[in-house]
């Protein structure tokens, strides 16, 4: 098997042919003050109903999906925290999927963890069960930051996490940094990035931290009791993190991922290249037939429609046609890849708006390929791909 | 016909808030030309900015049938006044209507500069005055001390200062004896050939425009051919009669009488304030003395935020013009703000309220320009023009001098603040005039300043400075030259014509300083770096940069994300699409108009 580069423009557009699947695990201790993910924490409702409930939900919804998909390619568990669930459980549900669509061999299946619940004994768990990559909300090596992200681990325990995982006999191992937290500056942020490199990841994410309308975080902002992060300084602080993984071997693929070749998310190339997916659990979204379908957010209400036999969807939304092509033509872009230059890509290159972007330095064609080379400005090229009118195309 | 020394004719001169409408309702009850049950506060002012901001825009008259002392009923007409000095034209001739004149000071706060102003007209203008103190119910009330202050001014004994409470009705029969007693009755032929005085006139939809006259000399009748003088035009006596207030046509309006008259005419422009109206079959030799041309004194360049506003502005602006002779517009093209209008008004009260009532009553939203005035430009070819728009001055070589009006401005103030006020109209390149003391306390202090100093920020300074106690009146004194230049503002190289300004040479930089600082902070963050300079012709005397955005994009997209994170980005893009190109450069219209609207 050749290796090939995570940005590897064939690797990006053969991603996008790949058939994955998706479990939430909504579960959390307690809600991190900047997260808007479909968590729960004790006392929300649903909660009393127990994890043993929530996985054998989950595993009648698998049972309704219709057939005539896959075999997976990928699976990636999600959430929340997927290892609030005992590994038996994950284990149930992972063959459930494999019951319901089959599992290739070489699938790959992932899972999130946070490092204050690793053990060796749940890393051996999670490796007889099946999973061959793992991934830790790490968020940070400096405890202030840790504290300011109301985090329950420390930099050691995430330290000791990362290596038992190595031991463990993960074949990719990764973790989720979090930079331009208020108060952090940019050397405290390159000294985490350099730790996390030092434990030898094959993979590392690197978030802006965002305030996200409803968080805690949000409301702090809004009544100026923190500081808004300061988007200079994240720029500066992804020139740093990019700089650091190139020089540890790590390739940018999208814009806030880095992996080893052969260690990108396949799961995540798939998603990103507009490929089909099936998704289960609270909060879950899927793209299946043209169609993008998203779950009920709350547990108790998710709970009640698959008690009563039906499928707890929220909404969905057709994707075909001209939105399909520009959804995969704004999500390609912020692969390292980009787009073919064909379609959309190429009537932008060609009109005033994208030669603005040229010229500004964010867009390029590169070996017949529209790239983003300014990662940090993709939204104004998802901008200008929106504003091209039918007529210019 | 109603003998003439049974006729009063009288305007009420005050300073907003001292309580001229009060007092005109007062009389208006007390004469029982409305019910006590009936009576709308405050009468006469109809219009509904009149009543929020206190103002009288538009003269009115009524007619009060009084049954004096002497058990003979009189005639009293009430002449409103509009209080303001953008007015003072239409004050004028509201005065050339009356013999006398009640002048209304507040007991708690003593005569302002406008009042004084208003006062000195009268008196230049012949009639005679009623020094009336008014609040004398208010605990505050130094009924005395006002007294003095009046009769100091006007050179008579305290003791013929009558003294009231309108809104209690303290005085008030005192007050109807005074009008009957001091003030003359009206002179005219009533023989002679028809003058009747145009001293208001307004546009109503079904009518036309209505004048508001005063028969000096002949008489007016119904359906009969009238003249107005200044304007030529010829029409017909469609309609005359009186307002009690409530609108009572009559036959005939004899010398010395002040009514309505309508005729039928739309244009508004052809029966102009100030003009004398005669019989077309037998004209008058000459007309009243006095008709002047309005003349705007201050320019603004008016823009609908909305470029799809544009007719409907222009249509509002026509309404307007059927009710305010005084207002002129024409097209004007900016690059920045697209299509509007460069628009012509007596003064910075006028233009705050056309713009309002352009707002309000029309339902736009604008950008207005900052205002400027009326340059004289001596070119190189030996020729003189006029300009109204800082985008009209010609390029320096072509230039040989610049002049800009001046006004003579009156102030009074607590002589505490005199100090304070000195450096503040030295500091706008004020020429200190006389200054007395109206009272041990008070001060009356003069100046020749330019306007455009009093249009740019004098007033509002002048405001602070004596935490609001300072009066400012002013009147034109000619144009004088002044080392006068244009800076322009540019964003990315490209001028930004809405914030090109004519300032003093001394002031250029201090003016540059501020736009550029302000628009760095208004204008959001572009793709590249954007100069803001600001520059006198090619020399750049300012400049800051808005750097370029460096992070424009979400931390995060996967799956479940894209619906959410495509509907976001059409929200932006929708956003960006409001804005307006300069060059290169996208601003936001609230940019714009931030920038416009904050003080300089």
């Amino acid at each position: 098997m050749t290796v090939r580069l995570p940005d590897d423009p064939e690797l990006a557009e053969e991603a996008a042919g790949l058939r994955s699947a998706y479990v939430h695990v909504p579960f959390c201790r307690r809600r991190c003050p900047y997260c808007d993910f479909a968590v729960v924490v004790d006392g929300d409702p649903g909660v009393d109903a127990g994890t043993e409930a929530y996985v054998d939900a989950v595993v009648a919804e698998i049972g309704m999906e219709a057939p005539g998909f896959g075999p997976l390619d990928a699976v990636a568990f999600g959430g929340g925290t997927p290892t609030f669930l005992r590994v038996d459980d994950l284990a149930r549900i992972l063959s459930a999927l494999d019951r319901g669509f089959g599992l290739r061999p070489d699938a790959e299946v992932s899972i999130e963890a946070n490092p204050e619940d690793w053990s060796d004994e749940l890393g051996a768990g999670l490796v007889a069960a099946g999973f061959d990559r793992i991934t830790f909300g790490v968020q940070s090596f400096r405890e202030e930051t840790l504290a300011f992200l109301g985090r329950l681990h420390d930099p050691e325990q995430a330290a000791g996490a990362v290596a038992g995982a190595r031991w463990a006999g993960f074949r990719s191992v990764g973790v989720d940094l979090v930079y331009g937290t208020p108060g952090e500056s940019i050397e405290a942020w390159q000294a985490s990035v350099e730790r996390a490199l030092d434990l030898g990841v094959d993979h590392l994410s690197a978030y802006a931290l965002t305030v996200e309308r409803g968080t805690a975080l949000s409301r702090a902002v809004a009544a100026g009791a923190l500081p808004a992060p300061d988007p200079d300084l994240q720029a500066d602080a992804f020139a740093v993190v990019d700089r650091a993984c190139l020089a540890a071997g790590l390739r940018r693929y999208e814009v806030s991922n880095w992996a080893r070749p052969g260690h990108h998310s396949r799961y995540n190339l798939s998603t990103w290249g507009g490929g089909e997916y099936v998704a289960f659990g609270v909060g879950a979204h899927d793209h299946r037939g043209g169609v993008r379908s998203r779950n009920v957010r709350r547990l108790d209400r998710y709970l009640a429609e698959i008690a009563a036999g039906r499928r707890p969807r929220a909404g969905s939304e057709r994707i075909e046609g001209r939105l399909r092509e520009l959804e995969t033509t704004i999500v390609g872009l912020r692969r390292a890849a980009g787009v073919a230059l064909e379609g959309l890509a190429a009537t932008l290159v060609d009109h005033p708006e994208g030669r603005r972007l040229v010229e500004a330095g964010i867009l390029a064609v590169r070996r017949g390929r529209v790239v983003v080379v300014d990662p940090m400005r993709t939204d104004a090229a998802a901008r200008a791909v929106l504003s091209l009118s039918e007529a210019d195309c | 016909m109603t003998d003439p020394s049974r006729i009063r004719n009288f305007s009420i001169i005050a300073h907003i808030d001292h309580g001229k409408s009060t007092l005109a309702d007062r009389l208006l009850e007390r004469t029982g030309a409305v019910e006590e049950r009936d009576m709308r506060a405050q009468v006469l002012d109809d219009m509904e900015l009149e009543r929020e901001r206190g103002i009288t825009i538009k003269a009115n008259a009524v007619r009060l049938d009084y049954t004096a002392g002497d058990g003979r009923t009189y005639r009293l007409n009430l002449i409103d006044t509009p209080g303001h000095v953008d007015f003072s034209y239409e004050v004028s001739r509201s005065l050339a209507a009356c013999e006398g004149a009640l002048l209304l000071v507040d007991a708690s706060q003593g005569v302002e500069a406008q009042t004084l102003a208003n006062a000195y007209l009268a008196i230049e203008a012949g009639l005679e005055i009623v020094p009336v103190v008014n609040k004398i119910d208010l605990p505050a009330a130094e009924p005395d001390r006002v007294a003095a202050e009046l009769a100091g001014i006007l050179g008579g004994d305290p003791s013929e200062v009558l003294r009231v409470s309108a809104k209690t009705g303290e005085g008030i029969d005192e007050l109807l004896e005074a009008i009957v007693d001091r003030l003359p009755p009206p002179e005219g032929d009533p023989e002679a050939p028809l003058r009747a005085l145009v001293f208001d006139s307004f546009y109503d939809t079904y009518r036309g425009v209505v004048s508001h006259v005063r028969v000096v000399d002949g008489r007016l009748e119904a359906r009969r051919p009238v003249r107005f003088m200044a304007t030529g035009l010829d029409a017909e006596a469609d309609e005359i009669g009186i307002r009690r207030p409530a609108v009572e046509p009559v036959e005939v309006l004899d010398a010395g009488e002040v009514g309505y008259l309508v005729t039928g005419v739309k244009e508004i422009d052809l029966v102009r304030v100030g003009d004398t109206v005669t019989d077309a079959e037998r004209p008058a030799a000459a007309p009243l003395p006095g008709y002047r041309e309005p003349k705007p004194m201050v320019y603004s360049g008016l823009f609908p935020t909305d470029g799809d506003d544009f007719e409907r502005l222009r249509d509002a602006l026509e309404k307007l013009r059927l009710n305010d002779a005084a207002l002129v517009y024409q097209p004007e093209t900016s690059r920045a703000l697209g299509f509007g209008f460069r628009v012509g008004f007596l003064g910075l009260l006028h233009m705050e309220i056309v713009r309002e009532r352009l707002e309000r009553e029309y339902d736009l939203d604008l950008v207005a320009t900052a205002p400027s005035v009326a340059y004289r430009v001596e070119l190189t070819s030996g020729e003189t023009i006029t300009i109204r728009s800082p985008q009209d001055l010609p390029e320096q070589g072509r230039i040989v001098s610049i002049a800009e009006p001046y006004v003579e401005a009156m102030m009074i103030l607590p002589a505490e603040y005199v100090g304070t006020v000195m450096e503040l109209a030295q500091s706008r390149r004020g020429e200190m005039g006389e200054m007395t003391y109206l009272s041990p306390e008070r001060v009356e202090l003069h100046y020749e300043l330019p306007l455009a100093e009093i249009v740019f920020d004098f007033f509002d300074q002048l405001k602070s400075r004596t935490r609001g106690y300072a009066s400012l009146d002013y009147e034109p004194s000619g144009y004088r030259p002044s080392d006068l230049v244009r800076v322009d503002i540019l964003l990315n190289g490209q001028p930004v014509d809405a914030f090109s300004s004519i300032v003093h040479r001394s002031e250029a930089y201090r003016y540059g300083r501020a736009m550029v600082e302000r628009l760095r902070e208004l204008i959001p963050r572009q793709l590249f770096d954007v100069p803001v300079q600001a520059a006198i012709g090619s020399r750049i005397i300012a400049r800051e940069t808005i750097r370029a955005r460096r992070k424009d994009v979400t931390a995060k997209c996967y799956g479940g994300d894209i619906t959410r994170k495509r509907k976001l980005l059409e929200r932006q893009k929708e956003g960006k699409r409001r804005m307006k190109m300069v060059g290169r450069v996208e601003v936001p219209q609230e940019a714009f108009i931030s920038a416009l609207r904050l003080e300089p």
